[in-house]
């Protein structure tokens, strides 16, 4: 992993993601090492994501380095029309990795090509976040005590939803169950129920969260959003059904948990928040631990 | 009337024919092979020829002119049943097929409005997926699919 971009998640190997947990437990039990010590790491935030960059520039912090960059293009040279080339040729002088966050898709991976230093995506369009499926792995793993055979439940938004899409990439190395819970509107698209089938991995689809979750490992919420609509009808219809409350939690399995990417609209009620299943919070947590061993790992430290 | 029709594509001494391309996809056919740069080598286009395989073929004559395998393979994503005979002294000496390449770089334009490709100054790159005889290319930067109905050809 050393010196290499993380711009996909299919950019790692079963290996280098369970090498990746194993650090990043690492870190949970010991947060503070001063192992970048001297550095410089640039977050180029070319929109906005406050939790994101928070996330990633506390974990920089906690390892002892220094970050430079910005939070939204407004404040960066974008605006006097620098093309992503020439602010990430520059950049690449300034630092000893590039963390960046960019609206447009495969951004990310240009970046790595120009970029003499390695770059880690944060989000690229609709496209890919990997660091959200590496700390959504380490929740997994870390409540579960494995990530072999388990059934995941996934509810929402499966049609837009990146990271639902990037834990199926993730997962499929683990032979796991799927369920899949959406509206017909925002269905699993095929390209990825045809990867299953490729690989010979069980998914059901289904309309009605209800018992769908009784036997379920991993409840993973997203959020439906209206403006994935062209009939807001359809999302009126649809808006009330896939909202997680305390009384559909009874008869669930006794070790599942349930995660969320954050923010949290009205898809999981607030009810949820005190019972012992819900894991989204940790969850955001585990994104600290999660990143700075992605940062470790690439920068060689671990 | 007769000598009209055997005159209306001419026969060439040496280069190259290339026949069974689909007629709605000759223009970008000579758009990959940056035919329409050629100044020096005489060369004849005819399409809506009726083609029991296509429908309506199209074909290119080119005299004086010789493709690299490389170079004719990149026609493969418009015209992948197109066959290549290779003329000398008026015999067809070579059958060629194209073959779909793996890789598609600089020649196609990502279907994704969001795409980085579409925005900035980048090299479009594919990697091809053959599904039932469907070329589709996956772009390298997007991830997303760009499907043979709405190929582009980036000029």
């Amino acid at each position: 992993m050393k010196n290499r971009s993380l711009i996909s998640i299919d950019d790692y190997t079963r290996e280098e993601y369970l090498e990746v947990l194993e650090v990043a437990a690492e870190f949970e039990k010991k947060p503070v090492q001063d192992i970048l010590k001297g550095m410089v790491v640039a977050t180029l935030f070319f929109e906005p994501s406050t939790r994101t960059r928070l996330s990633f520039e506390s974990a920089v912090n906690r390892l002892g380095g220094k970050i430079i960059g910005f939070t939204d293009a407004a404040s960066s040279s974008t605006t006097k029309g620098e093309s992503l080339k020439d602010t990430i040729l520059t950049v690449s002088n300034y630092s000893d990795l590039i963390i960046m966050r960019h609206p447009l898709e495969g951004s990310a991976r240009y970046a790595s090509e120009v970029a003499t230093v390695p770059v880690i995506n944060a989000g690229d369009g609709a496209n890919q976040h990997p660091t959200q499926c590496m700390l959504d792995l380490y929740s997994i793993q870390k409540t579960q005590g494995t990530l072999d055979n388990l059934t995941v439940s996934m509810v929402g938004d499966l049609k837009y939803g990146r990271t639902v899409h990037s834990l199926i990439m993730a997962m499929s190395h683990f032979n796991p169950t799927f369920k899949f819970i959406s509206p017909d509107e925002l269905k699993m698209p095929d390209e990825y129920k045809l990867f299953l089938d490729s690989k010979g991995i069980k998914y059901e689809e289904h309309i009605e969260l209800g018992e769908n979750i009784s036997d379920s490992d991993i409840v993973y919420m997203t959020r439906v959003q209206r403006e994935r609509f062209a009939d807001p009808l359809e999302y009126e219809k649809v808006k009330n059904v896939y909202i997680l409350n305390k009384e559909m939690l009874v008869g669930t399995k006794e070790n599942m948990k349930i995660l969320h990417p954050l923010p949290r609209v009205n898809e999981i009620n607030e009810d949820v928040d005190d019972n012992s299943k819900a894991y989204y919070f940790p969850q955001a947590l585990n994104g600290v631990f999660t990143r700075q061993a992605i940062i470790a790992k690439i920068l060689g430290l671990k | 009337m007769k000598e009209q029709k055997v005159l209306s594509v001419s026969a060439i001494e040496n280069g190259t024919v290339i026949d069974h391309i689909p007629a709605m996809n000759l223009f970008k056919v000579i758009s990959i092979l940056n035919l329409d740069t050629i100044t020096k080598n005489r060369m004849t286009f005819g399409t809506n020829f009726r083609s029991q395989q296509l429908g309506q073929k199209a074909i290119i004559k080119i005299s004086g002119k010789f493709f690299e395998d490389i170079e004719i393979d990149k026609i493969a994503l418009v015209a992948p049943n197109a066959k290549l005979n290779i003329i000398k002294d008026y015999e067809v000496v070579e059958k060629r097929a194209v073959n779909v390449p793996d890789k598609i770089i600089a020649i196609a334009k990502c279907m994704n409005p969001k795409c980085i490709t579409n925005h900035q100054q980048v090299t479009t790159r594919f990697t091809v997926i053959n599904d039932n005889k469907k070329v589709n290319l996956k772009c390298n930067y997007c991830e997303k699919i760009t499907d043979q109905e709405h190929l582009e050809i980036v000029k």
